[in-house]
């Protein structure tokens, strides 16, 4: 008997056709894109990251057999189709402004002073359709011409800079930066600040619990766990 | 019969049990584990625990400890340079502060050593892949911080420590749980978006094995957003970064100190030299080192690097022998097998179920407790699922969710977890998740001191070198609990720049060596390690069987 995650039965590998810049191999189907690269035989350097979604590292623009449209997609979570016709983008260039965050007010003359491209928006959408993580990106960015920076950051909040957006945006607008700006300025200036943090933090600097934190470090194991059977559970 | 079109149809019989005791088990609240059944199931069912996944290590400062084959193979290695080709008297950087790493500890120490004094043209960041390229961003169920009136930090330290089995260095512990929640107020001054109430209070709720409600987070993209922010704070600051530059090899001086590192360009293949007055390592753990074959939540780049080298310039590690699955990874769709399954699920109420719809054991206990309930659930009772492809997993009952707190939820709070399954068809909102555990964590690794120094196996620290993040052991015992790992590498990462800061106020390096690495070799040769391995390992390599059996080098 085993108990790894080990696979017991191994099914017939059924293969598809991807051409890799060009190239043409045959991987097996199931494989997401950036598993049939490695399978093809490509050790990723760029174009690879957490491998889980997370990252924005493996932007892939590809084309289908039969199909005028440029399709853009994770590789690390997109499953290979037969005929994919694909590139990776190794990198984006971006100009990321330099900025003092406590300097700052959060409304829309700080974007514009920052990012004066976004008034260039032509709400043609197309940053929308390729996002990957099917962030509302164009609206988004008329929530900032609007000066409603609230709105904006929680727009964007799934944003994972993976670029592909400021790739296809004819106003050259560099979405993630932008946008990152935006979720700060709310978090820092907008959302309301916890009271209980700083009650506590407060505690701590006047020492409220250093005897009984000095007596527990030193306590050892077997007061530990006397506490620890203690425990009172806080409810759900 | 009910259909669920992203799942197969042998699953589906399972899943309508699932559906059909979901309301009976609404009201079921399952028996916590008592010390001594949670001592019974850990022996018999945790990966730890088979004697054929470890051996004692041959060489170094922890000669004699038992550690899994997969550390032991890389920590009985060759180093990837050969001191001979480097030259040591051509410097390419010379810094005070040299930080290797990317993630969440790297920029954590390099934005306190800098607001600690230290000019940003004077520090110098090297990573393997792109700064933010770590585990850190894959982060998602949150961090802890004990900051509500019914909590506090001394509750946190029981919480951990007992979570740790008591095997923590409770100087460590008490440092991450008093300083939690000024990291929380650091990151909220920084302009953070933690999910907060209207009234700005933070939504907290449970993670397993604490007993007070005190995870913070921002949607499941907790590390995401702590991650950019820092991410954009190091680029506002100037702070230089190396990208696609992994260090393989520390330097040290003639005085026997930690003093830089040779670093790498994976692209042109060239080598630099980096002169540093203090070092700090914050490189991560090893999920992609597939422990006993398990799949992983790591990130590519998770391979262990800095332990290797800290262990040649004899840095002790500590609780080596302790793995941390978490308990649920994805075990279908088989694209995304072994990715992460936050923790958070099951902090908003889905429980575990097996094939028949039935719990086995309290959602919330700590992750080696869980992991080990659904091994022995697959495996010994042999009630889990099995999918087309011969893995075994039990159901994770998301839907639980929606009807405890209210339609929307899991869209809200669990918007990247819905993502990942719609992807493939799933819907999270109205079918559970098929999940097993997978390789998550290293729970141990170099020893430090509050300072966030390195030591060395008398306990004295290693002159030059820091180390903080999951590189390190000590903080989190044999288990860490969620949430403290985003809270250990902005706490010990925070330390690590301040005390980095304040040893280059006084510190001067000698003449640069590799000797250490000259002895290693000698070393491995008296040990009798014979071996082809070389390490850091840098990079997993995950290339076809077909291309690595034709694959030959050729200089042209």
């Amino acid at each position: 008997m085993t108990v790894q995650a080990t696979v017991e039965k191994v099914p017939k590998l059924k293969m598809v056709r991807i051409y890799i810049m060009g190239r043409e191999y045959l991987v097996p189907e199931g494989l997401t894109i950036l598993k049939a690269m490695e399978y093809a035989g490509y050790r990723m350097i760029r174009g690879v990251g957490c491998r889980a979604g997370f990252c924005g590292a493996c932007s892939t623009v590809y084309r289908l057999k039969d199909d005028y449209r440029l399709y853009t997609a994770l590789a690390c979570q997109t499953t290979v189709q037969d005929g994919m016709y694909l590139v990776q983008l190794p990198f984006v260039p971006a100009k990321k402004p330099r900025y003092d965050i406590e300097k700052l007010k959060p409304d829309f003359s700080t974007i514009l002073m920052h990012f004066p491209e976004v008034t260039r928006c032509v709400q043609c959408n197309t940053c929308t359709k390729v996002c990957p993580q099917e962030v509302e990106v164009m609206d988004a960015i008329q929530a900032i011409l609007r000066g409603d920076i609230e709105t904006a950051a929680h727009l964007t909040f799934d944003c994972i800079a993976c670029g592909i957006c400021s790739m296809r945006c004819p106003a050259e607008i560099v979405h993630y930066h932008v946008f990152q700006m935006v979720r700060r300025l709310y978090g820092k200036y907008i959302a309301k600040k916890s009271k209980h943090l700083e009650e506590r933090i407060k505690e701590i600097e006047e020492g409220k619990f250093r005897e009984e934190m000095d007596r527990l470090v030193r306590a050892g194991p077997e007061e530990w766990k006397k506490l620890y059977a203690q425990r009172e559970i806080e409810p759900d | 019969m009910s259909e669920y079109p992203g799942y197969p149809e042998e699953f589906w019989e399972s899943i309508e049990k699932v559906e059909a005791t979901r309301e009976r088990r609404l009201k079921e609240v399952f028996k916590r584990i008592t010390p001594e059944e949670k001592e019974e199931l850990l022996r018999k069912w945790h990966p730890d625990y088979r004697p054929e996944g470890k051996r004692p290590l041959r060489i170094g400062p922890n000669k004699g400890d038992s550690v899994p084959n997969e550390v032991a193979d890389l920590l009985e290695s060759h180093a990837l340079i050969d001191p001979k080709e480097i030259d040591l008297s051509d410097i390419d950087y010379d810094v005070d502060v040299l930080i290797i790493g990317g993630g969440g500890a790297a920029a954590s120490a390099a934005l306190w050593a800098h607001y600690s004094g230290v000019k940003a043209e004077n520090i110098l960041m090297t990573t393997k892949l792109r700064l933010g390229d770590a585990n850190t961003k894959m982060a998602q169920g949150g961090i802890q911080a004990a900051d509500r009136p019914e909590d506090s930090p001394i509750i946190h330290f029981i919480d951990v420590i007992g979570g740790g089995h008591y095997a923590n260095k409770p100087e460590l512990v008490r440092i991450l749980v008093e300083e939690a929640p000024l990291i929380i107020k650091w990151h909220e001054e920084l302009g953070l978006m933690y999910d907060k109430d209207a009234e700005g209070n933070f939504i907290e709720i449970h993670g397993g094995g604490t007993s007070k409600k005190r995870m913070h987070a921002a949607k499941d993209y907790t590390g995401l957003e702590i991650m950019r922010v820092l991410m954009d704070e190091i680029l506002n600051k100037e702070i230089p970064v190396l990208e696609f530059t992994p260090a393989v090899e520390l330097l040290m001086d003639d005085r026997g100190q930690v003093a830089g590192a040779i670093l790498y360009n994976l692209e042109t293949k060239q080598y630099y030299v980096v002169r540093a007055k203090a070092t700090v390592l914050a490189t991560g753990g090893f999920g992609r080192l597939h422990i006993q074959g398990f799949p992983t939540t790591n990130h590519y780049g998770a391979t262990m690097d800095g332990v290797v080298m800290a262990y040649r310039v004899g840095a002790h590690l500590r609780d080596m022998d302790a793995t941390q699955y978490h308990p649920t990874g994805a075990a279908y769709p088989e694209q995304i097998v072994g990715q992460l399954v936050t923790e958070k699920v099951r902090g908003l109420g889905a429980q575990l179920v097996n094939v028949d719809g039935d719990q086995f054991i309290y959602p919330l206990e700590p992750r080696d407790v869980v992991s080990s309930a659904i091994i022995r659930e697959c495996y010994g009772r042999n009630k889990g699922i099995i999918t087309p492809t011969g893995m075994r997993g039990v159901w994770l009952d998301s839907p639980m969710i929606e009807i405890i707190h209210g339609e929307g939820t899991i869209k809200r709070y669990l918007a990247a977890m819905y993502r990942q399954f719609k992807r493939f068809n799933i819907d999270i909102t109205k079918e559970p998740i098929l999940v097993f555990p997978t390789l998550h964590y290293m729970n141990g690794g170099v020893e430090i001191n509050t300072h966030a120094q390195a030591l060395n196996a008398k306990g004295e620290p290693i002159p030059g070198l820091f180390a903080c993040g999951e590189v390190t052991g000590g903080v989190h015992g044999k288990n860490r609990l969620m949430g403290n790992s985003l809270l250990d590498i902005n706490v010990f990462g925070r330390r690590a720049g301040i005390y980095a800061a304040e040893h280059v106020k006084h510190a001067s390096v000698g003449k640069l060596t590799l000797k250490h690495i000259i002895k290693w070799e000698e070393l491995l040769k008296k040990e009798g390690i014979v071996t082809d391995r070389r390490a850091p390992m840098i990079l997993p390599d995950y290339r076809g069987e077909r291309v690595l059996s034709r694959a030959i080098e050729i200089r042209f």
